[in-house]
Formats: C-alpha cells, structure tokens, sequence
C-alpha cells in the first residue's frame, strides 16, 4: 500500500470518529486532531517527495499504488503523485487545516458541519493523487456536493440560490467532463488492446487531431467551470459570498484549483495538438476573464464579493498562464494556484473574523479597525500585500514568473493579451488599496466597534498558518519552483512535440 | 425439478401462507407478517445456491444462470419491500386483508419468474399476465379511498391495453414466422415490414409495462392511488423484471434487427428522460414526484439497452440492482412518514433533518444515489450507462443524457432542501419508526453503499450477461 493511501484514510477516519462523538467539543477536537494529522503527513510526503528526487529517482511519478479495481472495465485504483501534485497536497492541508480552526464558532449542527467540510477535503486530497480518470472524476464529484449543503445550511444570505446555482453549474460542468473522460477511454488504444481510463498511459497514445478537437472543447471547458473561466464564473462570486468562512476559504483556496489543475493535467496534457488549435478561443476568454474580475472587485462593497471577484481575476490568470503553453508561464500558473490558494484562504478567513465581529461585510460602514482590533488588521495587510504581488510574499513570484513566461510568445495575439493582463496587476492595486484605507484606516464610525475585541487563539492558530505559508513561498520559492518544473517536464515535452505540427 | 427451483419454492411460500391464512382468526392476522418475511428470506437465500441451468417442457421454459440472478435480483427488492410495508399494514384499515397483500405479491413474483425463464413468447406472455393482473387488486388495496380504487381500475386497463397490442404484435411474428420460440425465430427474422410492425407493437406493449414517454401517462396517477408501498413495489420490481425480459428478448430474439431498434430506443430514450424529468420538476407530492423520477431513471436504464454490447446488458443489470436499492430507500421513507403522520408532499418535509434526523440521512442518501452522486452505487451505475452508450458511439445521446442528469439533480436536490435546509413552524413531529422498517431501510443504505465499491457484483453479472456480438 502506497504512503498516498493514507491521504483518503485519515479524513474517512476523522469523519467516522465525528460521527461517534457526544459534544459540540469532542466533534471539533476530532477534526483537528484529523486534519492535523492529514497536515503532519503532508510535509511528511514533501520532504519524502524532496528526498527521492535529490536521490536521483526522476521518474515522472512517485509513491504509485495501483490495484485493479473493476476488471471489465479496466478502472484502477491508480494513485501517484509528481512535483505538482505534491505541492497542491500541501496546499490543500494547510487550508483546511486553518479552516477548521477558522471555523471554531459553528453552533448549528457542528457535527454535520465538519463531516461535510472533511469529506469535501477527502474529495479535493483524493482528486490530486488520483492518475485513473474513473477515480478522479469521482473524487472530483465528491468534492463537489458537500458545498450545497455546507453553504445551504451554515451560509448567510440568499444562501439558498447560491448554494442551487454552484451546484448544478459544478456539475453541469462534471457533466462536460464526464463526456471528455468516456471520449478518451474509447480513444485510448487505437491499436487495439484493452482500453484504459489511465491518464499516464493515455498520454503515450496518439490521440487523431478530429477527435481531439471535439473533444478539448469539453473538458477544458469541464474544468474551466470551476476555474471560473468567463463566462461560466457567475457561480462563484454568489457562493463564496454565501458560504460559510470555512468554506469559501476551502472553495477559493482549493476547489477553484481542482480547475485549473484539472485544465492543464487532462485537457491540456492529453489533447496537446487540439490545445494548441483552440487554446487561442480560451485564451481571450481567460483575458476577459482577468480584467473583469479585478474590474468587478473594484465595484463591489461587499467585502466577500470583492475577494470573490478577486479569485475570478486570479484563476483566470491562472488558465491564462496554462494557455501560454511554455514551461515558465506554466510554472507560474502552478505557483499561481498555490499562492493564491493560501493567500485568499487567508482573506476570507479575516473576512469571516471581522465580520464575526462586526456583523457587517460592507466596507463603508466600518473603519478604524486597526485600532480596535490591530492583529486582524496587520494579517488583512500582509493579505492584501500579497495579493497585490509585493515582494516577499508568494504573489510577487508567481505573478513575475507568469508574465515573464507569457513574454517569450512574441507574436501580437499573445503580447496584446499579456499586456492586457499585466494592467490588470495595477487594478488589483486599487481595490486592495481602497479596502485597506476604507477598513483599517481613519477613524471608527460606529461606536460599538470600540467594544471589539481581537483575534481569539483559535483565530490566531489559523491566521498565522496561512501567513507562515505565504512567507515561506515568497521568501524560498526555489524548492518549490524545481518541484514543479520537474512535474511539469513530461507534460511540456508532450506540449512542444505537438506544436511544430501546427505550423 | 430442480431447474424450476425459484418459482416451486415461492409456490410453496405462497401455499404456506394461505394455508395459514385460513387458519387465522380475522382478529390475528397480524401474526401472518413475520412467518411470510422469514419464508421470503428463508427463499432468497436458498435462491443463491447454484442452480442447474436447464430446458423444460420442451423449451418452453428455460433456465441459465442468467436467469437465475436476475431472479435472485427480485427476490431481494421483494424482501425489502415485504420488511418495509409491516409498518403500514399494521395499520387498522388493513388488519383483515394482512394476507392478501403477501399472496398477491408472491403470485406476481411468481409471474415474473417465469416471464424471465420464458423460452417462447406463450411462456412470457402467461408470465407478464400473472405478473401484472394481481397488482392491479394491490393498488386498490385501500379500498375505501376512492384514489385507490382508481389506480387499480386505471391499472387494469392500461395492462389490458398493452396485452392487447402486445398480443397482436405477437400473433404477427406467429404469422411469419410460425413459431413461438425465441430460439426458432431469431433466425427468421428478417425485417419485413409486417414483422418491424409486429415489432412495434411488442415494443409498444413493453413500453407500456415500463413507462417509457409517450405510454407513461397512467404512471403517475397509479403511484399517487396506489398506497406507497404498493407504489414502490410496481416501480421497482415490476419495473425490473420487465426491463431485464424485453433486454434478453431485443437481444436474442430480435438482435438482426438491431439497427432498427436502435434507432428506435434512441428517439424514446431521449424522450423518456427529458420527459420524466421535466415533469418531475413540478411536482409537489412525493408519491408523484418518484414516479416521473421512476420514468426519467426507466430512460437512463434504456441507455444500456442501446448499448447491444455484453458491457450494456451487464450495466442494465447492474442498474437494476441499484436502482432497487435507492429507489426502495427513498420509497421506504416516503412510507413510514405518510403511514405515521399522513403527509405526502415536498413542503411537509421542511425541517425534516431536525426532527427526524435519520429518515432524512436515508432519504437523502437516497437521493443522491438515484442522482448519481458518489460515493454512492448510483453513480458507478449511471458511470457504466454513459459508458455503454459512448461504446456505440452515441455521444450525443449522453451528452443529452447528461444534461438531463443535472436537471435531475435540481430536482432531487428540492427535497434535500426542505429537508436540510428549510425550516418550518409546524415540521412533521419526532417519531421512533419501527424495527422492521429500520433493517429495511438499513439493507438499502447497505446496498447502496457497498454495491458501488464491490467491483465483484459487477463482474459476476459481466461474466452471465451476453451482448450482440
């Protein structure tokens, strides 16, 4: 059994022990204790994945597990991770590490509460360590359905709508994938032999150029839904508003990624030739994309919406990164994902910590905070600052990476579209900026806020967290950064050796 | 006689039963209940020994290890709907007819054996009659409630409708072919246009007995009528048995002509989805809003028929066997719930979670098994259709089929919503469900649970089913 394994077992274990728990506290200690765990193991597998690559094993997947699962159809339980997997592993359990804590007030129904969120985890941990198309598409409709009932029942709002319109968009999405998946399978041995939903051996096959066409449309698009690729974005900026602290981090920190990494990881690797042909289509989708999500954010006054249409802004340069089809540009967009994910974890996090307090998510009626509540309004800085792309902080390194990527494309389509872009990083400027004026600076407006209090411990556990992986990344981005190239090696040489067919 | 094994033991049951039936003071019939659960169970599980497959009655009747998990299949779904329905027929209404419920059942059960062995159309049709003609007394059990009493009459015409056209058409491939035997006239089939309307009209008869859009319109008035549990009983097993003889007959009967009636399934799949769910959409009464469910899943079912590969036959089984499990569930809730308070429609269940928190975890789980969600065994279902389907290359068909799940979603997602979600003043009040329904409902979340993750069940059904080619 593959040390992976155990990143399905360990929340399935947690959920069990909720289950069997007597009190609001017994439930949330168990979820700590499991997704403390789930964390501890997942530095384990990074130092464990660092070291086998330092020893010299370069092969393009590590820790695989494979058992044959439904014969006839030739479905495996095939697990294995490379340097992009790995780094989202981790990702994914210091967000829903912080999460947990993040979400230490829930009364109502606690229980269900963190059952949903850890079997969204299980979903999310087990997509990123699936290789077999079967197991990742279910993984990735596991993760899916928990949200409706964790933003129908524990969100604010019109939490109702929301939590209809992100599912049925998400899966309407599973369902454009679902389609691209069965496409593959039947392509997947063209010279005979058994069919297989593996993506690795499905990458060694030539896929015909027709069958690609019709079919990158579909998954790219699949997925693209839940990258928040315009114009399938509406979903997100209403859940993430509606859902619950925990679980808008959870969303915009991982789920959102699902997408993207799903773009590049099946779309994008296994359909190279009809990527490069059509990549252009999605490629000005992601530029809209880009702009209207950082316009969006500047509009709105809701602090949740804006960081929802931040994410919008930020995954979409995400698949704009991926559409660039070279190795730094790519690298970016992985570093991207990561960046982003810790980074808007901890926005919505602050976000769920203030407006705790303040009852109010509207920017003009507060002000003042840093002084009722200075350790909030410090980590909401160093959030924004991030988020801006300052240096030190993981948004500098990705952002820089991606647009030096984007550059090597030197032809006008994709330099207007990185120009275009990198204004956007000026736009971002406003918005953080006028948040961090209107919110933390000048002078209190409403009297009761004098009364507030700061960070509980537990607020602290998971704000630091965050903080501590943002830092971490910014300040020592080359392990991280090498871990990825080598990921990506494979899926770039399937890349080029597609492009020169184009021409 | 030991090839005749199934249907000689629920003959048996059946005799027992009413042999004891008679016994009984009217006052006690009551006592009926557990000896009728236990023989049931006692025959599924002799039903699982390894049968001699055989030829009776000079073929007439035939039994193949196929056959024999097929019935094992409904054997189960009966067990299940039997343990579910104690709850209801203890009822005071019911106390003097107790009996009959288990009798007309088992005789239909018994009907449904044989229309699966059946080795010529005189056998199957002999089959579907004793199989169809008692239910209709089930769904008038109610006497009393004047719906009732219009769902079995409703029932009883619609069947002798179909019978009707199912027998013309059958008397035409006689009239081609002169034999009633699969075997003699698969052969002999050779698209003439009077057998393509012979075919039509057996179609048509068995699309009756399914509910397939455009012959669904007395489905949803017999469920509403009809007490619940009779209503599941009907689109379950009745359901199930029907779907695997027409699959075994369009393949070994009428597989030269596979290319017809391809084409045919695939207008009335795409109707029959697209149909049952837009109307499940609307409804508010549960009983209502399963069964346009019911016939939006008939729909999906088909999608493995259109397969004509070993994998679709496989897939149609297995979906079956799934669809027993999740559909009995969200019916064996809909039940206890209507039987104990009396309501029956979406918005009583508002606040269900806080009052009744197990029901609505089995409902739900229910629910999005029926939806396709994993880990459920539903999804592997639905994966394994879609499967089937793209196998012959019919991608637009699921790409319809598809869509069409996601507006299945909406609405199963309505009833999570009240149950979860919502909040009423006046939610349905706590009540502590008997024993017989809790083991009932728990074989299902068992069975929806393990089916999915035990790969064996569907390679067992592979290695029995066959495909065109």
């Amino acid at each position: 059994m593959s040390f992976l394994t155990l990143f399905i077992i360990i929340p399935v274990l947690t959920v069990i022990g909720i289950l069997l728990c007597k009190n609001h506290m017994q439930v949330k200690w168990t979820a700590v204790v499991g997704m403390s765990l789930q964390l501890i193991t997942a530095i384990v597998l990074i130092f464990l994945f660092l070291a086998e690559r330092r020893a010299g094993n370069m092969a393009e997947i590590l820790f695989i597990q494979d058992n044959l699962w439904y014969q006839t159809l030739n479905i495996h339980f095939f697990v294995g991770v490379d340097g992009v997997s790995v780094a989202m592993i981790g990702l994914t359990s210091l967000v829903v590490f912080a999460g947990i804590f993040a979400s230490w007030d829930i009364v109502d129904l606690p229980r269900e509460f963190f059952t949903s969120l850890i079997l969204l985890a299980s979903g999310v941990f087990g997509f990123f360590i699936s290789l077999d198309l079967f197991t990742m598409f279910l993984f990735y409709e596991l993760a899916v359905i928990p949200m409706y009932l964790l933003i129908g029942i524990w969100g604010s709002g019109p939490r109702h709508y929301s939590a209809m319109k992100l599912t049925l968009m998400l899966m309407g999405g599973s369902a454009l994938i679902l389609l691209g998946i069965l496409g593959l399978y039947f392509n997947s041995a063209p010279g005979g032999g058994p069919l297989t939903f593996d993506l690795i051996q499905i990458s060694k096959v030539h896929i015909p150029v027709e069958t690609q066409r019709f079919l990158f449309p579909f998954l790219f698009v699949g997925f693209g839904v839940l990258g928040a690729l315009f114009p399938f974005h509406t979903w997100s900026p209403d859940g993430h508003a509606s859902a619950p602290t925990a679980v808008s981090m959870l969303h915009a920190g991982v789920l959102m990624k699902l997408g993207g990494y799903g773009c590049y990881r099946v779309a994008v690797f296994l359909l190279p030739e009809a990527a490069h042909q059509l990549g252009w289509i999605f490629l000005i989708l992601a530029t809209i994309g880009v702009i209207y999500g950082a316009l969006g954010a500047v509009w709105q006054k809701d602090l949740k919406y804006i960081n929802a249409y931040s994410s919008v802004s930020h995954c979409a340069l995400v698949l704009f990164a991926i559409l660039m089809f070279n190795q730094t540009a790519m690298n970016g967009a992985i570093m991207q994902m990561i960046s982003h994910g810790i980074m808007t974890a901890l926005f919505f996090a602050l976000i769920g910590m203030i407006y705790g307090r303040t009852h109010t998510r509207y920017i003009n009626e507060m002000g003042g905070l840093m002084k009722v509540m200075p350790f909030l309004a410090v980590a909401y800085v160093i959030a924004g600052l991030a988020s801006l792309g300052l240096p030190g902080f993981s948004g500098f390194v990705a952002e820089m990476t991606i647009f030096v990527g984007a550059f090597q494309n030197a032809d006008v389509f994709h330099r207007v579209a990185t120009i275009i872009v990198a204004s956007s990083i000026v736009v971002t400027a406003v918005y953080i900026l006028r948040v961090v004026g209107i919110l933390l600076l000048g002078k209190i407006r409403n009297e009761a806020y004098e009364m507030i209090t700061d960070a509980k411990w537990y607020d602290k556990i998971s704000v630091v967290a965050l903080i501590f992986g943002i830092t971490v990344i910014g300040i020592a981005p080359l392990w991280l950064s090498d871990m990825i190239t080598q990921g990506l090696g494979p899926i770039m040489q399937k890349l080029l050796s597609a492009a020169p067919m184009l021409h | 006689m030991l090839i005749m094994r199934h249907e000689l033991l629920l003959v048996v049951i059946t005799v027992i039963l009413m042999i004891v039936e008679i016994f009984l003071p009217n006052t006690e019939k009551r006592k009926i209940i557990l000896p009728a659960i236990l023989l049931m169970a006692a025959v599924t599980v002799i039903g699982f020994i390894p049968g001699t497959p055989g030829i009776l009655f000079g073929g007439m009747y035939q039994s193949t290890a196929l056959t024999i998990m097929l019935k094992n299949i409904l054997n189960i779904g009966v067990l299940i709907v039997f343990i579910q329905s104690v709850d209801w027929l203890k009822q005071e209404q019911n106390k003097e007819k107790i009996s009959e419920f288990f009798l007309l059942i088992l005789s239909t059960l018994i009907g449904m054996n044989y229309m699966i062995s059946a080795g010529d159309f005189l056998m199957f049709y002999l089959g579907l009659e004793l199989a169809t003609i008692p239910i209709a007394a089930l769904a008038a059990y109610e006497r009393l409630k004047e719906k009732s009493a219009e769902a079995g009459v409703k029932l009883i015409f619609i069947s002798a409708l179909s019978s009707g056209i199912l027998l013309y058409g059958l008397s035409m491939i006689y009239g081609t072919t002169g034999t009633m035997y699969f075997t003699d006239i698969a052969p002999l089939i050779t698209g003439s246009p009077l057998q393509i309307l012979a075919f039509i009209f057996f179609f048509t008869g068995m699309a009756f007995k399914i509910s397939l859009v455009p012959f669904h319109l007395w489905t949803a008035d017999v469920y509403e009528g009809a007490p619940v549990n009779v209503a599941s009983y009907l689109s379950v097993i009745s359901k199930g048995a029907a779907v695997f003889i027409f699959t075994i007959i369009l393949y070994t009967v009428f597989y030269k002509i596979a290319v017809l009636w391809s084409e045919v399934l695939y207008i009335i799949t795409i109707l029959t989805i697209t149909v049952g769910n837009l109307f499940a959409m609307r409804q508010r009464n549960l009983k209502r809003f399963l069964a346009f469910s019911s016939i939006a899943q008939a729909g999906f079912i088909l999608l493995g028929i259109i397969g004509q590969s070993q994998v679709g036959m496989t897939t149609v089984i297995y979906f079956v066997l799934v669809y027993i499990f999740s559909n009995l569930g969200a019916f064996g809730v809909v039940s206890i719930i209507s039987n104990r308070t009396g309501k029956e429609t979406i918005d009583d269940y508002d606040g269900l979670y806080r009052t009744n928190p197990n029901l609505s975890l089995v409902m739900m789980l229910s629910l999005f098994s029926l939806a396709g969600i994993p880990p459920l065994a539903g999804f592997f279902g639905k994966f394994f259709l879609f499967t089937a389907a793209a196998k012959q290359g019919y991608y637009i068909l699921v790409l319809i089929a598809l869509i069409n799940t996601i507006i299945s979603l909406y609405y199963y997602l309505l009833v999570i919503k009240a149950m979860l979600l919502n909040n009423s003043d006046r939610p349905i009040s706590y009540f502590k469900s008997d024993g017989y329904t809790r083991i009932g409902l728990l074989i299902c979340v068992a069975g929806m649970v393990v089916v999915g993750f035990a790969s064996s069940v569907y390679e067992m059904v592979y290695n029995l089913s066959f495909g065109l080619y």
